[in-house]
């Protein structure tokens, strides 16, 4: 069952990917292996191999979501497919989240190029979706393009940084407090900068030249390599997205002569430590070697084809079988 | 000097909101309320006309001559108005997105009576602002919009100098859920944008701001609390004098006066016991005619079945006797303002006039009205009102008679036969006006009509004021969606934040209800560990309905007791809520229709669902649906109904559980 959902899921068959989703959010215990199966046999999606993973992360409020549907847009326009991870915090009283980046992305309802999907952070705090990482790489293997959407605030932006090829932050015209992180190293250098509602102009220019001024004393400092670029957009007046997409497609090519692989293999890594810890806490980490250790065994293994959950999976048993079998 | 004067004031203009099916029909109607006594008409438009749709749009299905007439070309103007002079008519439209075509229509049918532009008297609504923040029916974005209602304002000064061209409305504010507070100062910073919009026109030369300012009325709401609500019109005059005053520069008082109209509260309108309603608003017209310092200029009351579905027009005429028996039966009229020099009066008045100061200037902080729309500042508040106020009601808090005190009641002779107490619009009225709509259409000048467009979209693109170009393309036959179409090109569409993504959690203050959040969220859990993932419900408001409290109030309920809910606003297909169902994945779908839709739209979604693989989830719906249609409904396989009486939100909540613990062990 698991490969005749995952050959729908690479045909794009819309039931079957939101049926894949569906999955991957499981978190009975009965549903683990039927997920682990599920990505590996989606493993070896030509598409996903080939395609891009964009994330787009930054503050509440400088319209991200209004950003990611122009952007699918241009790309629908472009001829390529598009799955969107949209992530909304959950509340911590209630559990509960309100999903409402859907309101700002209409798309017609008969075009199978398009796949929206929201998820709320659940009980991971400030992170992505227990979920997202699965998710992403289910979509990735039914379309072209998959964005990742972030609420932008906590832990979320390094996250993000394990599930997407290029990771764009948005800010808006006047945002000194994201000047100040990112010249404190406090936020990562993102791949992208984007300083939307430019329709702002005045205040859209000062900030691109904040912006700029700020990431070449962080290059002067050795902490960063090449050149960030900066684009201007405005969602609402639907500018600078063509100059976006354009920017991404370059730094995903770069990406294709070197770094792809060590970078995606670096997100593996961390997502299976993450389900390693989440499942046997800081003793199992501690009796696999420790951190270090326990990525190198998982890097390993991810380089010989195991899926991550699988991997993970494995590694556990292994753990609980030295906790069996004496003391430690 | 006695105190009773010589001569008895002038009462207010009577309307009466009314229209539905077609032209004919609502001509008729007009004419008899005219007959029985009222002394203007008001009128309302179906929801296609109000947002630029032709019958035959895929998005007018099922909303064709339900809240209102259908007006698709000047052929149904003329038939709305035969045999009613214009010139000596005081009339009343509800329309605002479409507000300079409808004028248009409007002024193109007077050119056609032969009246003269001067003599025209009555009111456009006008007023986009409160069509993002409450009652939905706006399409382009705010900056268009907002020119728009200048190029009606600025025309109007001109060339139709005693027409109101514009009414800016604090009423639907209330109807979202606003305080006093917020009523007063939202109203009035949308006054504050309009007529900086105005300004900004170049226009208007500062001799003739002051003539303008003077025409701007606005449209109140008077709830319950009519004591309150009293000193509320007393507060916005005193506050419009101050700042027509001080910020405009206005010297003549007469053109600072505060004029309006009001339509009474409709929200605390109840389905329980429905003839006491006609008590409350009787009460709520008191709160707006007995200050003489601050008297509606003109007054329309909703009818006492409102909440159970389309009033008749016996329904309207009880409603139109009241303000009859007050203006002409009682002394009110023979006195001079009955509260001047009452401390306790003076006193709430001014409390009222700075906490209003306060938030207009917040407002103001932020960048004026249009940008506490588009950040959804304003939006939030009402909605986080609308809830505090939903929560009082709950538990108890708040007394509404019939509804949560006083409950046991006798059978009503009114509402013996329910499915008669109200007006039915025939099914078969859309399909008639969809087939007239291409008999229009090839009956044109085809020419004509392309050149009156083409110079429509040019005044559009160049910032010309698009009413002339309008009027022009009303009498060559242009369609309002043709009108519609051609501005939605040039100036785009908008959606509007949905305020609900930042609300607050919320328990409620202690007690019983509180308690029962709780309980909820334990079942929430216990849910989450059965289904394997937290529950998700879908909210959606099919049709082209625009009042959203209802979907608003239920989407944060949901999340508060801890459900993941998506909610995409307000214009949605069928089609675009399934597409939804499916890729959220969700184990729930709730539906809100308000505009009588119900049996149109309802069916189509499960029978959609059921196509897509998607017949084992089960579909609710809420709204005002009268209790036949209600098992119509349900024999379609929707799985629940909820209608105002269900005012208890943990209580629908707790009804949700229970149809998901039915999924949960079926399946």
């Amino acid at each position: 069952m698991g490969d005749d959902l995952a050959a729908k899921v690479m045909a794009a068959d819309k039931a079957a990917v939101a049926q894949a989703l569906n999955l991957v959010e499981d978190r009975r215990a009965e549903a683990h292996d039927r997920v682990a199966a599920l990505l590996d046999a989606l493993r070896g999606s030509d598409r996903a191999a080939r395609g891009h993973r964009v994330g787009l992360t930054g503050p509440p409020g400088v319209g991200k979501s209004t950003l990611a549907a122009v952007v699918a847009r241009e790309l629908r326009a472009r001829g390529r497919t598009v799955g969107v991870v949209a992530i909304d915090p959950s509340s911590v009283r209630s559990g509960g989240a309100l999903l409402g980046d859907r309101a700002r992305m209409s798309f017609d309802p008969a075009d199978q190029g398009v796949f929206i999907r929201s998820f709320a952070t659940a009980g991971d705090p400030g992170g992505l979706s227990w979920a997202a990482n699965a998710a992403v790489r289910v979509l990735a293997a039914a379309y072209d393009v998959v964005l990742v959407e972030t609420t932008g605030v906590g832990q979320t932006e390094t996250d993000v940084e394990h599930v997407a090829d290029t990771v764009a932050l948005v800010v808006q015209p006047g945002s000194g407090d994201v000047l100040q992180f990112l010249k404190a190293g406090i936020m990562e250098i993102p791949d992208v900068l984007v300083v939307n509602k430019a329709d702002q102009v005045e205040l859209a220019r000062r900030t691109v030249a904040d912006l700029r001024g700020a990431l070449h004393n962080v290059r002067a400092a050795g902490v960063l390599g090449g050149e960030v670029p900066i684009v201007s957009t405005s969602a609402r007046d639907v500018t600078g997205v063509g100059e976006l997409v354009d920017v991404f497609d370059a730094h995903r090519a770069a990406l294709e002569d070197e770094g792809l692989g060590a970078r995606r293999l670096g997100g593996a890594v961390a997502w299976a430590s993450a389900l390693f810890r989440r499942a046997h806490g800081e003793h199992g980490v501690a009796t696999m070697g420790g951190p270090e250790a326990l990525r190198a065994r998982l890097a390993e293994g991810l380089r010989s084809g195991t899926s991550p959950v699988a991997l993970s999976q494995a590694l556990g048993a292994e753990y609980l079988e030295t906790v069996r079998s004496g003391p430690h | 000097m006695s105190s009773r004067k010589r001569e008895r004031d002038r009462p207010w203009i009577m309307r009466t909101y009314a229209g539905h099916t077609n032209a004919a029909a609502s001509n008729a109607l007009y004419r008899s309320n005219l007959e029985k006594g009222q002394t203007g008409l008001s009128v309302a438009f179906d929801l296609p006309t109000q947002t630029g749709y032709d019958p035959d749009h895929v998005l007018a299905r099922g909303e064709v001559g339900k809240v209102g007439v259908p007006v698709a070309h000047i052929g149904h103007m003329r038939a709305l108005f035969e045999g009613i002079p214009l010139e000596k008519m005081n009339t009343s439209m509800t329309i605002n997105a479409t507000a300079p075509w409808l004028l248009a229509l409007y002024l193109a049918v007077a050119d056609e009576q032969g009246a003269k532009r001067p003599d025209l008297r009555g009111t456009v609504q006008n007023d986009v602002v409160k069509e993002y923040l409450s009652r939905g029916t706006y399409i382009f974005p705010p900056a268009a919009s907002l020119r728009l209602t200048a190029d009606v304002i600025t025309f109007a000064v001109d060339e139709v100098p005693s027409w109101n061209p514009i009414n800016i409305c604090s009423y639907h504010l209330q109807e979202a859920g606003a305080t006093p507070v917020q009523e007063l100062a939202y109203a009035l910073v949308t006054a504050i944008g309009v007529l900086d919009a105005v300004k900004a026109t170049g226009r208007v030369s500062d001799e003739d701001l002051g003539r303008t300012v003077g025409r701007l009325s606005f449209f109140v709401n008077a709830g319950i609390r009519f004591v309150e609500e009293m000193v509320k019109m007393r507060a916005f005059v005193e506050l419009w004098d101050r700042i027509t005053r001080d910020r405009y520069g206005v010297e003549d008082p007469k053109h600072r006066r505060f004029r309006y109209g009001v339509q009474v509260n409709s929200l605390g309108l109840t389905e329980q016991q429905p003839e006491n309603n006609i008590i409350r608003i009787v009460l709520e017209m008191l709160a707006v005619a007995l200050s003489k310092d601050a008297r509606a200029r003109a007054i329309q009351l909703p009818a006492w079945n409102e909440a159970l579905g389309l009033p008749r027009p016996w329904d309207q005429q009880w409603s139109l006797r009241a303000q009859q028996i007050l203006a002409y039966e009682t002394d009110l009229l023979e006195y001079d303002d009955l509260f001047g020099g009452s401390r306790v009066v003076e006193e709430r008045t001014r409390e009222l006039v700075e906490e209003a100061s306060k938030e207009i200037d917040e407002v103001l902080s932020r960048g004026g009205a249009i940008e506490a729309v588009e950040s959804g500042y304003i939006k939030q508040r009402l909605v986080e009102s609308n809830a505090a106020r939903l929560r009082a009601i709950e538990s108890g808090e708040m007394t509404v008679v019939g509804v949560n005190r006083f409950e046991t009641t006798e059978p009503s002779p009114l509402t013996a036969s329910l499915d008669d107490a109200i007006l039915r619009v025939d099914p078969e009225v859309e399909r008639a006006e969809v087939a007239a709509v291409a008999e229009w259409r090839r009956g044109r000048d085809a020419a004509a009509v392309q050149k009156a467009l083409d110079a429509l979209r040019r005044a559009a693109e160049s910032g010309d004021n698009v009413v002339p170009a309008s009027i022009a393309a009303a009498h060559v036959g242009v369609t309002t969606g043709e009108w519609g179409g051609a501005l939605r090109e040039v100036l785009g569409e908008y959606r509007a934040p949905t305020g609900v993504s930042g609300a607050r959690v919320n328990a409620g203050n202690g007690g019983a209800a509180a308690a029962e959040v709780e309980r909820l969220r334990g079942e929430l859990r216990r849910l989450e560990s059965a289904l394997g993932r937290r529950p998700k419900m879908l909210v959606g408001k099919p049709g082209l309905d625009g009042h959203s409290n209802g979907a608003e109030q239920i989407a944060i309920k949901a999340r508060d007791v801890g459900f993941d809910v998506v909610y995409e606003g307000i214009r949605v297909t069928p089609e675009q809520i399934v597409a939804s169902a499916l890729e959220e994945g969700v184990h729930l779908v709730g539906l809100s229709i308000l505009s009588g839709s119900h049996l149109e739209l309802v069916p189509e979604v499960v029978r959609r669902m059921g196509e897509a693989g998607l017949g084992d989830v089960p579909v609710v719906v809420g709204g005002v649906i009268p209790e036949a249609d209600a098992e119509r409904l349900l024999a379609a396989g929707v799985a629940r109904v909820y209608t105002p009486k269900d005012y208890a939100l943990n209580a629908i909540m707790a009804d949700l559980v229970r149809l998901m613990d039915d999924r949960v062990s079926h399946g």
